[in-house]
């Protein structure tokens, strides 16, 4: 079961605001879902091996060789905040 | 020129012969103009223009004028790719999708975006912040998710063909839902270059058309190599020299865990008809046992879950989309991923945050991944038997708009026997087989890995032996 400060903390790591109404709201679909994933315990899997792709593919590498990239202004076409060829967000520390 | 509405690929290309492209873009754009559905979210102001170069240009390209529909979260340069969320409204990107290249170097013309899920995540297509899209069949019905907008132009003859996504049965739920043919290709086949990823280990990008050949046509053109995607694979596929109306010998495997509890009887009955069908036709059938099926889904969703939230932490309003104000960096995004994702998108992201967080990881999504294992062994063994599996596609037809929004276990309950084709990365595709209550129903044949000639075959055959593909919606009609 997660708590209501399970969510807060969730939301805290996720950046995403919530607030105290949807706090009770979340905790309870969440746990409705959680509830559902928990069947998973009945099957022994101490000795599967996890599948994280199915791709048969390792340590795909290519030639590092410099390409034509986007233009600096198509890149920052779709924001109104930016300043001197940069996007510009608010102050981090 | 005859109006282009339901023409196969094959008609489109007489028809542009006849005519020109730019008739038939046209004569699309006027079916679009009158339609009822919400199906597209962008409608290309370039259509026409584009047309009228590859007529002035006698482009020789195998889908030369040929018009499509493009879902919106595949990126076209210049043209909106919102997801169906508010957090990307407005972005337009500025560059083109692997898919997207190889549709425009084949001569393909760009009709329009089509309406989805929010960021592909619902089976209904009612998440999308653009409005929910109808249901030809039933304008009170949702025509399935995520890629709905896809599947409800083509069946609604808005579009000849469409592309969609699918990461746990986007393209196939709402082929069925909508009568028509959606193909989940084998993981690796078509790159994901400018594809927006929800979970990037499950999806693939997929089509939807009015039949298995313009499905194999589209393939032909999008499918193939890309190193730009690290998961694509260099094999080589013929799609359409794949039919051929012969099923002789085929062995069909039936794995009864997807005719489970709340199957529809008549989704049943239409499914086993057409299994008796193929036999008639001179295929064999089994039944084979894939135990570990039941816990696909819960895999599944944990999977998928896990790799939006980290997908999904892009979204930050600082280079493109919705950005909300904020007195410092924290808190300018906290806000605008609050007010920019919607409910379902949030609960996903919150799920998948909670299963990779410290001390959750083992239990869930470990886990997950190793169920992932088991049910990936339970296909390798089933397809050692068998050369397809066939099984309902949805285990219900369409249902009402509002039905089962509010509850998202019901909701992901829908994706049963969808998803686990993603978890093992085999292809699979929905074929029309029959109707309830004027609802279409789908059958779903499934593939080895990268057989997708053994799957497009038996699609065909029994295509070609039935009539279910040739009836139109008549809210549409």
């Amino acid at each position: 079961m997660i708590t209501k400060e399970d969510v807060e903390h969730i939301g805290w790591l996720a950046r995403i605001e919530i607030s105290e109404q949807e706090t009770v709201e979340y905790m309870e679909k969440l746990n409705s879902v959680l509830d559902y994933f928990g069947q998973l315990d009945e099957l022994p899997t101490e000795d599967v091996a996890p599948t994280y792709h199915v791709a048969e593919v390792f340590n795909v590498f290519r030639e590092d060789v410099v390409k034509e990239s986007l233009p600096q202004e198509e890149v920052l076409a779709n924001t109104e905040h930016k300043q001197d060829g940069a996007f510009k967000s608010p102050k981090i520390v | 020129m005859a109006e282009a509405k339901w023409m196969s690929v094959a008609q489109v290309k007489e028809q542009i012969r006849e005519s020109s492209a730019e008739e038939v873009t046209a004569s699309y754009l006027e079916v679009i103009g009158k339609s009822k559905l919400n199906g597209y979210v962008a409608v290309s102001e370039k259509a026409v223009e584009q047309a009228k170069e590859i007529d002035s240009k006698g482009h020789k390209g195998p889908l030369a004028g040929v018009p499509i529909a493009i879902k919106d979260n595949i990126s076209v340069k210049g043209m909106q790719n919102c997801c169906g969320s508010k957090i990307l409204e407005g972005y337009v990107p500025p560059f083109n999708a692997h898919v997207i290249e190889k549709l425009q170097a084949a001569g393909a013309v760009i009709l329009g975006k089509t309406n989805m899920d929010e960021f592909a995540m619902g089976s209904s297509t009612e998440t999308s912040h653009y409005g929910p899209t109808l249901n030809p069949w039933d304008l009170e019905r949702v025509p399935g998710g995520s890629s709905g907008g896809s599947a409800a132009v083509v069946a609604g003859g808005e579009a000849p063909f469409a592309l969609g996504s699918d990461t746990g049965g986007s393209v196939r739920c709402p082929a069925a839902f909508c009568g028509i043919v959606g193909l989940k290709p084998t993981y690796g086949s078509i790159s994901r270059y400018g594809v927006v990823a929800y979970a990037n280990s499950l999806e693939q990008v997929g089509p939807l058309a009015n039949n298995v050949s313009d499905i194999a046509a589209l393939m032909d053109v999008i499918g193939g190599y890309d190193n730009r995607d690290s998961t694509s694979i260099d094999r080589k596929i013929a799609y359409q020299e794949a039919l051929k109306d012969d099923i002789k010998g085929l062995k069909i495997g039936i794995p009864k865990e997807f005719f489970g509890e709340g199957i529809n009887p008549d989704v049943e009955k239409a499914v086993w008809d057409s299994i008796h069908r193929c036999e008639d036709l001179g295929a064999s059938w089994e039944e084979v046992s894939m135990p570990n099926i039941p816990y696909a889904l819960a895999s599944y969703y944990i999977i998928a879950m896990s790799e939006a939230s980290s997908n999904l932490a892009r979204f930050d309003g600082t280079r493109y989309g919705y950005r909300e104000k904020g007195e410092n960096w924290h808190s300018m995004i906290s806000k605008t991923r609050a007010e920019g994702f919607g409910v379902e998108a949030k609960r996903r992201i919150f799920l998948g945050t909670y299963a990779l967080s410290a001390g959750y990881h083992d239990k869930y999504y470990l886990k997950a991944l190793k169920v992932r294992t088991l049910v990936k062994q339970d296909f390798d063994k089933a397809l050692s038997k068998a050369d397809v599996l066939m099984a309902p596609t949805m285990p219900n037809p369409a249902f009402k708009i509002g039905e089962k929004i509010e509850d998202p276990l019901t909701l992901y309950l829908s994706d049963v026997n969808t998803c686990p084709i993603n978890l093992a990365g085999v292809p699979s595709i929905s074929v029309p087989c029959g109707f309830t209550d004027g609802l279409p129903i789908g059958l779903q044949v499934i593939g080895k890995p990268f057989d997708e000639a053994s799957i497009l075959q038996a699609a065909y055959a029994f295509e070609q032996n039935t009539d279910h593909h040739t009836r139109r919606p008549p809210e549409v009609a």
